[in-house]
């Protein structure tokens, strides 16, 4: 399979304030991308704008998938073109099981041209699917009787990503710190994990401050993002280099950017205040 | 065009209809004396006042009297092609079909009835057995409570009643529908009574002949659940988009007697409802469920009270309601502890959910307790949806709708956890979902 997912100098703005500033950013299918950077540079926006988050405003440059522009679409019609986006802090739903929900996302996904009301994955069928794939996962089987994200621990959460990651199996996984929050066993098992599910079945973008999540994932390409921009790219030994020595080479060779996110950081701080 | 000749045939709910209604009857004269009574209630009274508490969030003015008719009894009535929605997979053991307001089909397992329990049209059981109806009937109710009360008193056409006697178990439930067609009426009226020991479940749902049907529906409801007995009661309120719906509803629980009462608010442009339930004996229990869901202009109230008027009494009511458009909620939760009503646990809560800027929902819990020991606590919650579930949901391929039919429908879940019987739940979970708008 060859798909490629494309960024081309793309700008974001959230809220009319300008985040992203010229991303270009190219994947294939099967490879793994580290996308690495200190806070406010941009990670998460990026994420969320690929996913397409109606809050994230796209005013400059494009997204496509294979060749075909994304830039306007729904976020559903990402998700079934298949673009997912593991979360840092996924929402709760109250009152609805996890396991209808993956049923209704996994139908979804896999029948891109489903139209509403239209039957789902036969129960029994999904049940047996998702009850591997959580053994797989070393998740509880009680999960899948929980609400949604509804008072589950960080770890739970991330877990609850990855297995949702394995059910709609995407071309192409973006997560978004999926260590954020975990001590080092669960780290370990999150990117044993990923590994597992995405490892030459996706191209994926493993938004990190560590390389503990590597550990299973070595990149092909890392790259470094400060002030929304994306100002170098490496192999897997500058994630390891920006790991064990942190960013300060980055900020001094890249003043400009180092100056937008200074300048982003303070606005954040002042809409917070 | 209505001429002359039919505006003078025309009868409405006036003195003249009133004695042409006592004309076309065959009741006992202790009813016709009793609708006697409210009319003359009816006619000392003037409609609700707006200053008053319980009416002070209504809007009465667009509603006319005169634009309704009294229903004829010496006519059949049909109303073809009012939906059913509770009946999926249940197998009854009775049933009752009204159509404006007039019984038109009544049945009862014989194995049910060789047990002595009664159901059936509540004006020939008011007949039949006498004694049985004439005990309970309205006598809970306070007909001068306003007039609308008076006016269902005085000019009630039919409705169903439920005997079950000491300790018989009715282990299927009972349907019965209400059926009313455009522009017609539905004075009906519900009387349920349990005798020591005994249960049953009642599955109760009015539906009008078209979405948009105008009408005018004024019930009352009274549910006798003497001790030890067992009542599951479930309402759905299905009328058209265009009907005005009045009901005062009582419930009176015995000493260790159980009650769960689900009510559906779906339908109807302008409901006001006044719900009690009083325990009346050591040890009852009541549960009550209430699920609203509302759109277009749609305004409905629930005034809700607890009344604990013996010790070790439980109460727990909680009202859930979804709104859309520019539809209104109002709901008022009140537990009354009475003096040495003590060990009372009650609870109350009402959580909204708008789904819409336009949308507004009114909750107004309270408490009254001249009991020392008590246990008492309400809440109440109101939010707009959340547009960061609906993002989480969309990447991962939910649409837009399916999204917020997911979030209504996890918003009821723990209504639907309470509630018992697995038809139900799938009849109002597929009800709610049909009523889910598109949003953009």
């Amino acid at each position: 399979m060859s798909h490629i997912l494309r960024i081309e100098n793309l700008h974001v703005a959230v809220e009319g304030k300008a985040i992203l500033r010229g991303v270009n950013l190219e994947m294939k299918f099967g490879e793994t991308h580290a996308l690495m950077g200190p806070n406010g540079s941009g990670k998460s926006t990026l994420g969320l704008a690929i996913a397409g988050h109606p809050n994230y405003e796209i005013t400059a440059g494009t997204i496509s998938l294979d060749g075909e522009d994304i830039t306007e679409w729904e976020a559903d019609q990402r998700a079934r073109a298949g673009i997912f986006m593991a979360f840092q802090r996924p929402v709760a739903i109250p009152g609805v099981k996890t396991a209808d929900f993956l049923r209704h996302a996994a139908t979804n996904v896999r029948r891109p041209d489903r139209k509403e009301g239209e039957d789902l994955i036969p129960m029994r069928e999904f049940r047996k699917e998702l009850k591997s794939k959580m053994e797989q996962l070393k998740i509880d089987s009680e999960f899948a009787r929980r609400y949604v994200n509804d008072g589950f621990s960080g770890g739970e959460m991330k877990r609850a990503e990855i297995l949702t990651m394995a059910m709609l199996s995407p071309k192409f996984s973006i997560l978004d710190e999926t260590d954020s929050g975990l001590d080092a066993d669960a780290v370990k098992l999150a990117s044993a994990s990923i590994a597992e599910i995405g490892r030459d079945k996706m191209g994926l973008l493993i938004i990190t401050h560590h390389d503990k999540l590597l550990e299973h994932n070595p990149p092909q390409f890392t790259h470094v993002m400060l002030g929304g921009r994306i100002v170098e790219t490496g192999g897997a030994e500058l994630a390891r280099e920006l790991h064990d020595h942190g960013y300060e080479r980055i900020r001094k060779t890249y003043p400009d950017a180092e100056a937008a996110n200074q300048e982003m950081l303070g606005k954040e701080e002042a809409v917070a205040v | 065009m209505t001429s002359t000749a039919d505006k003078k045939l025309s009868v409405r709910f006036d003195e003249a209809g009133f004695e042409q209604l006592l004309e076309r009857r065959i009741d006992p004269v202790w009813i016709t004396e009793a609708r006697k009574e409210a009319w003359a209630a009816f006619e000392s009274m003037d409609w609700p006042n707006p200053r008053d508490e319980n009416w002070m969030r209504s809007d009465l003015r667009a509603f006319k009297l005169d634009r309704y008719q009294p229903i004829d009894e010496s006519v059949v009535q049909s109303v073809p092609g009012a939906p059913i929605r509770l009946l999926e997979g249940v197998d009854v053991g009775g049933s009752i079909r009204s159509e404006n307001g007039m019984v038109t089909f009544e049945s009862l397992d014989e194995k049910f009835a060789a047990k002595g329990v009664v159901f059936g049209s509540l004006s020939r059981c008011a007949r039949d057995h006498a004694e049985l109806v004439k005990k309970h009937l309205h006598s809970q109710i306070d007909t001068r409570s306003d007039r609308f009360a008076a006016l269902q008193a005085a000019m009630w056409t039919d409705g169903y009643f439920l005997y079950v006697p000491k300790n018989v178990v009715i282990d299927k439930p009972l349907h019965i529908h209400a059926a009313m067609a455009d522009g017609s009426v539905d004075l009906t009226h519900t009387l349920i009574v349990l005798e020591e020991g005994a249960e049953a479940t009642v599955l109760f749902e009015s539906s009008s002949d078209s979405d948009a049907a105008g009408g005018f529906h004024c019930g009352g409801l009274e549910l006798v659940v003497n001790q030890r007995s067992n009542l599951r009661f479930v309402a759905l309120q299905d009328w058209g988009g265009g009907t005005w719906h009045f009901a005062h509803q009582r419930a009176k629980v015995g000493q260790d007697a159980n009650l769960q009462w689900t009510i559906a608010a779906m339908g109807s442009r302008f409901a006001q409802v006044d719900q009690q339930v009083a325990l009346v004996g050591t040890g009852a229990n009541s549960h009550v469920n209430g699920v609203m869901f509302t759109r277009d202009r749609q305004h409905l109230t629930y005034n809700t009270i607890q009344r604990h008027a013996a010790q070790h009494c439980k109460s727990d009511f909680l009202y859930k309601a979804v709104l859309q458009d520019r539809s209104r909620t109002v709901w008022r939760g009140m537990i009354k502890v009475d003096a040495g009503a003590d060990k009372t646990d009650g609870y109350q809560r009402n959580d909204n959910l708008l789904l819409s800027d336009n949308a507004r929902a009114d909750s107004i819990p309270g408490l009254e307790i001249l009991a020392d020991d008590v246990r008492c606590t309400h809440g109440s919650t109101s939010g707009r949806v959340d547009e960061e579930l609906i993002f989480y949901a969309q990447s991962r391929g939910f649409t837009r709708v399916e999204a917020v039919r997911m979030i209504v429908t996890g918003f009821f879940q723990q209504i639907f956890d309470r509630i018992t019987i697995e038809s139900v739940r799938e009849a109002l979970g597929a009800a709610i979902a049909r009523q889910v708008r598109q949003y953009e």
